[in-house]
């Protein structure tokens, strides 16, 4: 049994292995399948100042290897969140850490303040990367004033472990990545999804309604490992890694590349129980490989 | 009702015709979960390079006796053909149960009148197995485009009565089920449906008109199966929901069908 514990900022995870924002619900639709005081951290769907219906159905797309969707941070706001479901998860014995998205900075802040208020909330994922919304998401997370912008609003009204999402749909993730060090950030996750498409040529339309959405699934693991490489040697924050990591060899790869913790998600649909699996499959390879400590293989890579 | 995520071993395979397979899934070792007619197992699909998401397909039937889950499969891609490839003695992982099922009546007598169409007949012969042991009347109203797209005819008939239509009139009355003239001349005290959009707001608009309670079991696309990932959403009266949680089965009035075209 390795020591799988690291930080993330302020934050002790006691593994690196958390859950992606959008793919595991509040932790408690996984309950069934998870022993949840196994994982690092469970990251919530995004929430927003304000309620969202979220697109319009078709949402969702199956590809060859992936899957696209535009779900469009469907949430009953942030108060709901407080007053509904904190309750029910503030026991959980895990991280629980809160995706947050708005429209403006002012919103970000707001909504960053307000779950700054709750106790067993130690951390927050800003969301500058959601590609399927019209206003904000990912208009602030392409560009490093936007994105310095939104990092600084919300670095001015949270106090605890600030971690920034990053977007895929940039030149330079590493220029974004080095912006928001600079703002404050404790930590950046990446990759969000990267803008697709499909197409029904029957119906010679797009088949999602707002025609384009996110793709995520292990078709993207390669190119979210190379720009977690990217951003590890461009910055000294701690960086979560994740990409279609669908079992304990592709977390290793990103713990190598240099990420200090990885998030699960889209494999949470193929297999709702992967995340625990993901933390045995690490410890068993430390074990094996005779590595006694997860943070000796963080950032690795010979090259 | 908790959720399993458990192997199921295929203990037959039976082809209905040349794009429908029913898998007849057992556990040797212990008893299957109990699961309520409406309710559906999201299935691993193995042996497909293209697939990556289960595939949510409705429970068939249960037989208790046997210890069997019956899923009908529709091949219509990649997935589904994987699956209609399964041979007697492969193992099946399977998520289930999952979602809401149909309404069980407290008491017995009412007549409930279950539409399908296409693949949408499959969630009906439990249904309707269920509401018979419960001292109601099931009566199956079957609709298909020719009369060897009629399923599980025979498995239908062993439960009540059963009125078919088919679009080329090669069996029952021609033309779409809610053409059929049963509906004109009969009354009953529930409907349930599923099958193609367009037939299940038909079969809305007749329950409307007649004052009949009416259920419908969408097959929104899904990922999840859980209520965690939010693409399945149906728009209801109460906005965005999924069908995977708050579904499949909805009551008519819950949904936006009757607004709208």
């Amino acid at each position: 049994m390795a020591q799988l514990q690291v930080n993330i900022g302020n934050l002790s995870l006691r593994n690196p292995v958390m859950t992606a924002s959008g793919t595991f619900g509040y932790g408690l639709e996984y309950a069934d399948f998870v022993r949840l005081d196994r994982l690092g951290g469970i990251i919530v769907k995004g929430t927003t100042l304000r309620p969202r219906e979220g697109n319009p159905y078709p949402r969702m797309y199956e590809t060859a290897g992936g899957m696209l969707n535009c779900v469009g941070l469907q949430n009953k706001g942030v108060d709901y969140f407080c007053q509904e479901i904190y309750p029910q998860i503030k026991n959980l014995d895990t991280h629980v850490v809160v995706n947050v998205s708005g429209s403006s900075p002012e919103d970000y802040a707001e909504c960053a303040a307000r779950i700054a208020a709750l106790d067993r909330i130690p951390a927050i994922e800003l969301n500058i990367s959601c590609p399927n919304v019209k206003d904000g998401g990912m208009a602030f997370g392409v560009t490093c004033e936007g994105a310095a912008s939104v990092v600084r609003a919300v670095r001015a009204a949270y106090p605890k472990t600030l971690i920034v999402k990053l977007s895929p749909n940039v030149t330079s993730i590493a220029d974004i990545a080095r912006a928001v060090e600079d703002c404050g950030a404790d930590a950046v996750s990446l990759i969000n999804t990267l803008m697709g498409m499909a197409v029904d040529i029957e119906r010679r339309s797009p088949v999602l309604s707002i025609a384009t959405g996110g793709l995520s699934g292990p078709a993207v693991k390669p190119i979210a490992l190379r720009m977690v490489w990217q951003v590890a040697r461009a910055v000294k924050i701690p960086i979560v890694g994740l990409g279609g990591i669908m079992n304990a060899t592709d977390a290793i790869e990103f713990l190598m590349a240099g990420a200090t913790a990885v998030e699960i998600g889209t494999a949470n649909f193929v297999d709702p129980a992967v995340s625990e699996k993901v933390v045995d499959g690490i410890d068993a390879w430390l074990d094996a490989h005779g590595v006694g400590d997860v943070r000796d293989i963080i950032g690795a890579l010979k090259c | 009702m908790t959720k399993q995520l458990i192997d199921l071993t295929v203990a037959a395979v039976e082809r209905l015709n040349a794009t429908h397979v029913l898998l007849r899934l057992t556990d040797a070792a212990r008893p299957l979960p109990a699961m309520w007619p409406g309710q559906f197992v999201e299935v691993r699909v193995d042996h497909s390079a293209t697939t990556l998401l289960r595939r949510p397909i409705s429970i068939n039937f249960v037989d208790q006796e046997r210890n069997e889950l019956w899923l009908l499969v529709h091949e219509v891609g990649n997935g589904t053909r994987a699956l209609g490839r399964l041979v007697a003695g492969d193992t099946v992982n399977c998520l289930l149960p999952l979602g809401n099922g149909f309404t069980l009546p407290t008491t017995g007598g009412g007549r409930y009148l279950l539409v399908g169409g296409g693949v949408g007949t499959a969630p009906l012969l439990y249904y309707g197995d269920e509401l018979r042991r419960r001292g109601c009347e099931p009566i199956f109203l079957l609709g298909a485009r020719t009369k060897g797209d009629l399923l599980q005819l025979d498995a239908f008939k062993r439960i009540g009565r059963v009125e078919t239509t088919t679009e080329d009139g090669s069996m029952g009355a021609k033309g779409f089920v809610t053409q059929h003239p049963m509906l004109a001349s009969e009354r009953f005290d529930a409907i349930a449906t599923c099958g193609p959009k367009p037939m299940m707001v038909a079969v809305a608009r007749y329950a409307e008109a007649t004052g009949t309670p009416c259920e419908a079991s969408l097959e929104n696309r899904m990922a999840c199966g859980l209520g965690a990932c939010l693409c399945c959403v149906e728009d209801t009266t109460e906005g965005n929901v999924c069908v995977c949680k708050e579904g499949p089965v909805f009551n008519i009035k819950r949904l936006k069908w009757l607004n709208s075209k």
